[in-house]
C-alpha cells in the first residue's frame, strides 16, 4: 500500500498513457511530466510568499498581511489580480523588443532548470545523461535576462542594477558549481537521479547523504551561501537594494512583467534548493530507514520547504553586506574554500574506510577555514575603508 | 535532414547573420547568443550533451555577459548610423566563400562522407572524461597551464591600474 501511495502520480500518468493513441505518446508524455511542475512551483511560489512577509512580519514584531482570507493566506490572490490589472509602461526611449524579452526569457530559463530535479521516487521530467551540468548552464541564462532587462530600460539605475547582479553571479557561480563537484566526485556521474539513488541507501537506520561526511558538511555550506547570492537574496541583495538602487535592473518594470520578474527570482530560489537537496541532503531519501514508508514526495517538499524557512530566517537576520565585501567574500574565501574542498574529498576518496580519514578530512577543511578567515581578518581589521571614486 | 534539424540550423544561422548585420552592439551580442544557442542545440541533436550543455555555460553565461560587459564599459551603447563591417564587405565574402569552399572540399573528400550508415557514437560524460584523462592528459594539462598564466596575467593588470590610481 505504501508503494502504491510513493508511485501514485506515476502510476496515474502510465493509466492516461493507456487511453492515448500511440502516435501522440511521446508528446502527451511530455505534457503530462511538465504541467504538474507548471502548476506546483508557482503555487508555491505563492505560498511562500505569503510565509515569507508573515514570517519576517513575525521576526520584525509586526503582523505581516492578515486582511485577506482567512489569516491573510489569500494575499498571493489579491496580489496576482494587482499585477494583472495593473498599467503595463515601457519607458518611451527603451528598448522594447529587449525589454519585453527579459522577463520572458528569466521565466523560461527558470522553468527550465526543473527539468532535471528528482521530485521523487520515478519523479523526473527528463533524466539526463548531465543533469548537473544542464542544471548550472540553463542556470546561467539567468544573467543573460538580468543583463537584458538592465540594459533595455535605459535607466541608470537599472543599469547600475543590473551590473551589481551579473557581477555578483558570475561572482558566486563558481563557488556553487565547485562545493557541487565533490558530490559528483562521489556520485562518480552527473545525473541528479543517480545521484539521489546512491543516498537513499541505509547503514542501520541511518542513511547515507553526502551532507554527513566533512567535505559534504562544508560542500553543502558552501552551496547555500552561494545560492542566496545567486538568487539575490538578503545578506546578498545589493542588486536590488532599496535605499540605494530602488530595485535595481527591474525597477523600470510593472505590472504583471514585474510579477515575472518576482516569480523568476523565487523560482531560481526553489531550484537551487531542490538542487542542494538532491546533492547534499538526499532528494527524496527519507532521513530515517524507519520513515521509508512516508511518500518519496512528501520528504522532497518538506526539505524544499525547511530551505526555503533557512532563508526567510537569514533574511530577516542578517544586514545587507557592502559590494567590496561581498567580491571578497566570494573570491578570497568561498573560492579557495571549495578548492580545498575538493582536495579533501580526494583524499577521503583514496583512504581506507574508518575513523582516520574522517579525522584527517575534517582538520584539513577546519584548519583551512581558520587559517583563512585569520588571515583575511588580519589584512581587513584596522583598514579605514577608502572611497575611490567619492572621496 | 529532419525538421528539427533544419529548423534549429535556421536559428543558427539568422542569429549569426542578425549579429553581423544589426547596427546596434548590444542587438548584435545579443544575435550571437542566439546563434550559439542554436549551435549547443545542434550539438544535443547529435547526442553530445556534455559539449552542448558546457556551449552554453561558457558561451551564453560567461562569453556574452563579457562581450557585453566590455561593449558597456569600452564605448557608448548608442547604436551607430552605419555598420561598420559593410565597409569591408567585398573582402569579408571572399574570404567567407574560401573557406567554405575548403570546407566543403574536405567534407567532399574526406573519409567522413563514406560512412553514411556507421552507427551513432554516443558521447557520454563519461566516455569524455576518460578520453580527457587518458589520450589528451597532456593537451589538458597544457591548457590548464596556459589559463592559469591569463588568470595571474589579469590579475597583475588590474593590480597595476589600482596602484596607479592612488
Amino acid at each position: 500500500m505504501p508503494e502504491t501511495i510513493d508511485q501514485i502520480f506515476v502510476l496515474l500518468k502510465h493509466w492516461l498513457m493507456l487511453h492515448v493513441p500511440v502516435a501522440l505518446q511521446p508528446l502527451c508524455s511530455a505534457i503530462l511530466s511538465v504541467i504538474p511542475v507548471l502548476l506546483v512551483f508557482p503555487l508555491l511560489f505563492a505560498i511562500t510568499t505569503v510565509l515569507e512577509r508573515k514570517g519576517l512580519g513575525r521576526i520584525q514584531n509586526r503582523y505581516g498581511p492578515n486582511r485577506v482570507g482567512p489569516f491573510g493566506f489569500l494575499q498571493p490572490m489579491a496580489d496576482g489580480i494587482k499585477s494583472l490589472t495593473k498599467e503595463d509602461i515601457i519607458p518611451r526611449s527603451a528598448d522594447h523588443f529587449v525589454h519585453f524579452l527579459a522577463p520572458v526569457l528569466l521565466v523560461i530559463a527558470s522553468f527550465l532548470v526543473y527539468a532535471v530535479l528528482p521530485i521523487g521516487r520515478n519523479m523526473v521530467v527528463a533524466n539526463l545523461n548531465a543533469g548537473v551540468l544542464f542544471f548550472f548552464a540553463v542556470g546561467s541564462m539567468v544573467e543573460l535576462s538580468v543583463f537584458m532587462a538592465g540594459w533595455s530600460s535605459r535607466s541608470k539605475y537599472s543599469l547600475l542594477g543590473a551590473m551589481r547582479a551579473i557581477a555578483q553571479m558570475i561572482s558566486y557561480e563558481m563557488p556553487l558549481v565547485l562545493s557541487s563537484v565533490v558530490v559528483i566526485m562521489a556520485a562518480g556521474t552527473l545525473s541528479t537521479v543517480e545521484i539521489v539513488n546512491m543516498q537513499a541507501t541505509y547503514t542501520g537506520i541511518f542513511p547515507h547523504w553526502y551532507v554527513f561526511t566533512p567535505w559534504g558538511f562544508t560542500g553543502f555550506i558552501l552551496f547555500m551561501i552561494a545560492a542566496t547570492a545567486e538568487s539575490n537574496r538578503c545578506p546578498f541583495d545589493m542588486p536590488e537594494g532599496e535605499s540605494e538602487i530602488i530595485a535595481g535592473y527591474y525597477i523600470e518594470y510593472s505590472g504583471f512583467k514585474f510579477a515575472l520578474f518576482f516569480l523568476g527570482e523565487y523560482l531560481g530560489m526553489f531550484a537551487t534548493s531542490a538542487m542542494a537537496i538532491t546533492l547534499f541532503l538526499g532528494g527524496w531519501a527519507a532521513p530515517l530507514s524507519v520513515l521509508t514508508w512516508v511518500p518519496s514526495y512528501v520528504w522532497f517538499f518538506a526539505k524544499l520547504l525547511a530551505l526555503i524557512f533557512v532563508f526567510i530566517w537569514i533574511r530577516g537576520t542578517l544586514p545587507r553586506l557592502r559590494m567590496d565585501q561581498l567580491m571578497n567574500f566570494a573570491w578570497k574565501f568561498m573560492l579557495p574554500m571549495s578548492l580545498i574542498n575538493i582536495v579533501g574529498a580526494g583524499i577521503w576518496h583514496f583512504m581506507p574506510a574508518g575513523f582516520a580519514r574522517w579525522l584527517i578530512v575534517s582538520l584539513i577543511i577546519v584548519l583551512s577555514c581558520v587559517l583563512l578567515s585569520r588571515s583575511l581578518r588580519r589584512s581587513k581589521l584596522f583598514h579605514a575603508r577608502v572611497y575611490r571614486f567619492a572621496s | 535532414m529532419t525538421i528539427s534539424f533544419l529548423l534549429l540550423a535556421a536559428i543558427t544561422i539568422i542569429g549569426t547573420a542578425a549579429a553581423m548585420s544589426l547596427k546596434n552592439l548590444v542587438h548584435c551580442v545579443l544575435a550571437l547568443t542566439l546563434g550559439l544557442v542554436g549551435l549547443a542545440a545542434l550539438y544535443l541533436q547529435l547526442g553530445a550533451q556534455f559539449v552542448g550543455f558546457t556551449q552554453i555555460l561558457v558561451y551564453v553565461g560567461a562569453v556574452a555577459i563579457l562581450a557585453a560587459f566590455a561593449i558597456m564599459m569600452t564605448r557608448s551603447a548608442e547604436p551607430t548610423k552605419t555598420n561598420e563591417s559593410s565597409s569591408f564587405g567585398l573582402s569579408g565574402t571572399l574570404i567567407a566563400l574560401i573557406v567554405f569552399a575548403v570546407m566543403a572540399w574536405a567534407i567532399y573528400t574526406g573519409t567522413s562522407a563514406l560512412q553514411v550508415a556507421a552507427p551513432q557514437p554516443e558521447a557520454s560524460v563519461h566516455q569524455v572524461g576518460v578520453a580527457l584523462m587518458h589520450n589528451f592528459v597532456l593537451p589538458l594539462e597544457i591548457i590548464g597551464l596556459l589559463l592559469t598564466a591569463a588568470l595571474i596575467g589579469a590579475g597583475v593588470l588590474a593590480m597595476e591600474e589600482s596602484r596607479r590610481a592612488r
